[in-house]
C-alpha cells in the first residue's frame, strides 16, 4: 500500500509538470486529467474511499468536461478539423495513456490485494465523514450551499447573450460587410479633405 | 510534501502561462493539492474534519471554475483571444 501511494504521487507529479509546459490546450487536459486520477489513488491510499471517488467524479468528470466543452466553443471553425487531425496523432496520447496504464495497474493490484490488509494508515469511511459533515459542520454546509447558488447565478449571467448585446454584435457584423461592399462610397466620405467647407 | 511540490507546481504554471484555460487549470492544481494537505492531515490523525473541509474546497472550485470558463467565454468574444494580458485593463 506505500508503494501504491508513491507510485501515484510520482504519476501526479509528472502529470502536473507535463501539463504547464504544454503547448495545446487538449494534451494538457489529457494530462490534467491523469493527474486527477493519481490523486484520487493518493486518496484511497490514505484512507478517504469517499473522497477519492468524489474526486473521480466532480474533478475528473465534471470540471473536465467544463473545461471541453469551453475548448470546444473556442474553436469552432476551420481549425476544428487541424484539431480533429492532431488528436488522431498517437504522440498526443501515448504518454497520458502510459501513465493511465499505470494507474489501473495499480487499482488492478489493491481490488486482487487480501482484503483485509490494511492502509498505511486508518481508514475513515463515508460513514464519519456524513456525521461529521452534518453535524458540527451543518453551518458550513449551509454556506457551501449559498456559494454554489452564487456560482450558478455568476455563471448564468455571464454566459447569457443580452437581446441587446446580440442584435448590436450582428449589426456591426452586417455593418461591416456593407462597409466593405461599399467601400467606395465611405471612402469618398472619408478622404474629404476637412478644411475644405 | 506532496501536496507542497502540487501547489508549487500549479503556482508556477500561473505564473508563467499567459492562457487564460492554463491558469484555471493551475488554480484547480493548486486547491487540490490544498485539498490533498487536508485529508493528509485528517487521516494522520484519524478525523473525518479533513475531508469535510475537502468537501468545501471541492464545491468551492465548482463553483470557481464555472464562473471561470463564462468568463473566458465572454473574454473570448470581445477579444477574440485567450490571452490574460489583453484584459489587463479595468473599466470603472
Amino acid at each position: 500500500m506505500v508503494l501504491t501511494f508513491y507510485v501515484a504521487a510520482v504519476i501526479a507529479v509528472i502529470c502536473t509538470a507535463l501539463m504547464i509546459t504544454r503547448l495545446k490546450a487538449v494534451h494538457a487536459l489529457l494530462y490534467l486529467v491523469v493527474s486527477f486520477l493519481a490523486l484520487a489513488t493518493v486518496f484511497y491510499t490514505l484512507g478517504a474511499p469517499y473522497v477519492a471517488v468524489l474526486e473521480v467524479i466532480v474533478y475528473a468528470g465534471a470540471i473536465m468536461v467544463l473545461f471541453v466543452f469551453v475548448m470546444m466553443m473556442l474553436n469552432i471553425g476551420d481549425r476544428a478539423i487541424q484539431i480533429e487531425r492532431a488528436w488522431l496523432d498517437p504522440k498526443a496520447w501515448i504518454g497520458p495513456g502510459i501513465l493511465a496504464a499505470i494507474l489501473l495497474a495499480e487499482l488492478a493490484y489493491i481490488l486482487v490485494a487480501p482484503a483485509g490488509s490494511p492502509g498505511i494508515v486508518p481508514e475513515v469511511g463515508p460513514k464519519e465523514v456524513g456525521i461529521a459533515l452534518f453535524g458540527p459542520y451543518l453551518l458550513g454546509v449551509e454556506l457551501v450551499s449559498m456559494l454554489l447558488l452564487a456560482g450558478i447565478v455568476g455563471a448564468y449571467h455571464l454566459g447569457w447573450n443580452a437581446p441587446g448585446e446580440v442584435e448590436s454584435l450582428y449589426a456591426m457584423e452586417s455593418s461591416r460587410q456593407r462597409a466593405v461592399v461599399s467601400g467606395d462610397f465611405v471612402r469618398a466620405g472619408v478622404d474629404r479633405p476637412t478644411d475644405t467647407p | 510534501m506532496l501536496a507542497a511540490i502540487l501547489f508549487v507546481l500549479g503556482l508556477i504554471g500561473l505564473l508563467t502561462r499567459r492562457n487564460v484555460i492554463f491558469t484555471l487549470m493551475s488554480i484547480e492544481v493548486m486547491l487540490n493539492a490544498a485539498g490533498l494537505a487536508f485529508v493528509a492531515a485528517g487521516a494522520r490523525w484519524g478525523q473525518a474534519d479533513g475531508q469535510v473541509m475537502f468537501l468545501f474546497i471541492l464545491a468551492m472550485a465548482a463553483a470557481e471554475v464555472s464562473v471561470g470558463l463564462a468568463l473566458v467565454l465572454r473574454l473570448h468574444r470581445l477579444y477574440k483571444s485567450v490571452n490574460i494580458d489583453d484584459a489587463s485593463t479595468l473599466k470603472g
